[in-house]
């Protein structure tokens, strides 16, 4: 269960996030919507654990390795082909028969005949795809989606959606959007975000 | 291998495979060390002792080290690796062994083409010398490898990386030269060990807090 009170965040004077307060409860999907620079982004960075709260308070209840993140940069190695990507992060994730699971993801998200070429030959509708594939490598019990949508084809939008409905209920989302619509079926929880 | 042995593995290849594909790094440094030494051939007097020639190649060696390192974290830096890892790895220090080990591997690389090279162009280098470079080799990876990534963070990485390093450095170079000129060099050795054990012992424990905010 995530539970913020009065969270704050600021950057030197900028005070990005504003004490906000909520609670989500596990298998919620909970959509974060806001105009540009409303903090989305600095928010997911502080329920992932890579940025630390300014103030108030904030308690995820996952371990860091059990968290799934999708945000504006892949998490990649441009150098590496696919496969050794989620290779590497199965390794570090533990995960079980990490190969068979890496093939298994590149294969849904239509990777598979590129698995070995370089990251940095991908278009970036392939590099968001891939980043997908990582985020779901270790099965996460909690998945932060920043702008997931972003870059992706109908076909890949279309396959990100068919996971979250699959997903929902069973793993907790917080997933921010400018398209709120667009996961209104699944969406049980919404917190909007104004400028701070 | 499993368990944090083989996170740190994984880590450390992951950065010799970028290195085999890019070959941006190790070429730069072993062109680097061998001009510095071509470079102090002709600018030392010709009554300069070989005492003098060696404190150079250290001069060569930490500044070589100082190259290679200013990169060190670049391909963690461009898509956001470095985050991935940080949410991947289960004990934060294994990204810095991990780096560490690299780095000694891209150094000793350097420095198996700058020993020949200092015997070709001043004077043979005797085995307390080269147990001298390779542990101070490992000192300078170890603080190395956590001050770059503290340097990486910040937008003047290059200036601030010497910055923190070469303070650090000094006693390694004052080991290393140590070891290669001193009539016991035994000593000099035994202070480079300690160096490393201590030095290594604290980047370890203070890895996490610079990879997190």
């Amino acid at each position: 269960m995530i539970t913020a009170e009065a969270l704050e965040k600021r950057y030197g004077g900028k005070r990005v996030l504003r004490g906000i307060s909520f609670v989500v409860r596990p298998g919620t999907t909970m959509i974060v919507t806001g105009a540009n620079g409303s903090g989305k982004t600095t928010l997911m960075r502080l329920l992932a654990g890579l940025a630390a709260p300014s103030g108030g308070s904030l308690s995820v209840g996952a371990a860091r390795s059990r968290i799934g993140v999708v945000g504006h940069e892949p998490l990649l190695y441009r150098e590496l082909t696919a496969l050794e990507n989620l290779e590497l992060y199965g390794r570090l994730y533990r995960v079980p028969e990490r190969r068979e699971r890496a093939g298994m993801l590149l294969e849904r998200y239509g990777l598979w005949d590129v698995r070995k070429e370089r990251v940095d030959a991908y278009s970036r509708g392939m590099v968001q795809r891939l980043a997908l594939c990582r985020a779901l490598l270790h099965d996460p019990e909690l998945l932060l989606l920043d702008e997931p949508h972003t870059a992706l084809d109908a076909d890949g939008a279309a396959l990100l959606d068919d996971e979250l409905a699959d997903r929902a209920g069973s793993s907790t989302l917080v997933v921010a959007t400018h398209d709120p619509d667009r996961l209104a079926p699944i969406a049980t929880a919404q917190l909007a975000l104004g400028s701070a | 291998m499993s368990g944090y042995a083989g996170d740190v593995a994984a880590l450390a290849r992951k950065d010799l495979r970028l290195e085999l594909r890019s070959r941006e790094t190790l070429p730069a440094m072993v062109l680097f060390v061998v001009a510095m030494l071509v470079v102090a051939h002709f600018a030392l007097p010709e009554q300069a002792s070989d005492d003098a020639a060696f404190g150079l190649l250290w001069v060569a060696l930490v500044f070589t080290a100082v190259l290679g390192l200013t990169r060190a974290w670049v391909p963690e830096r461009s898509a956001g690796a470095l985050d991935g890892l940080v949410l991947a790895t289960t004990d934060l220090s294994a990204i810095w062994l991990g780096k560490a080990i690299a780095s000694l591997a891209f150094l000793l690389a350097a420095a198996a083409v700058a020993v020949p090279a200092f015997s070709i162009l001043f004077a043979p280098i005797d085995a307390y010398a080269i147990g001298g470079i390779v542990l101070a080799s490992i000192g300078i990876s170890a603080v190395g490898a956590l001050a770059s990534a503290m340097a990486a963070a910040t937008r003047g990485r290059e200036i601030l990386l010497p910055l923190i390093l070469l303070p650090l450095s000094i006693p390694l170079i004052a080991g290393g030269v140590g070891s290669g000129v001193s009539p016991e060099p035994g000593r000099y050795l035994a202070f480079l060990g300690l160096y490393d054990v201590v030095f290594a012992l604290l980047s370890w424990a203070a890895f996490e807090y610079v990879v997190t905010e």
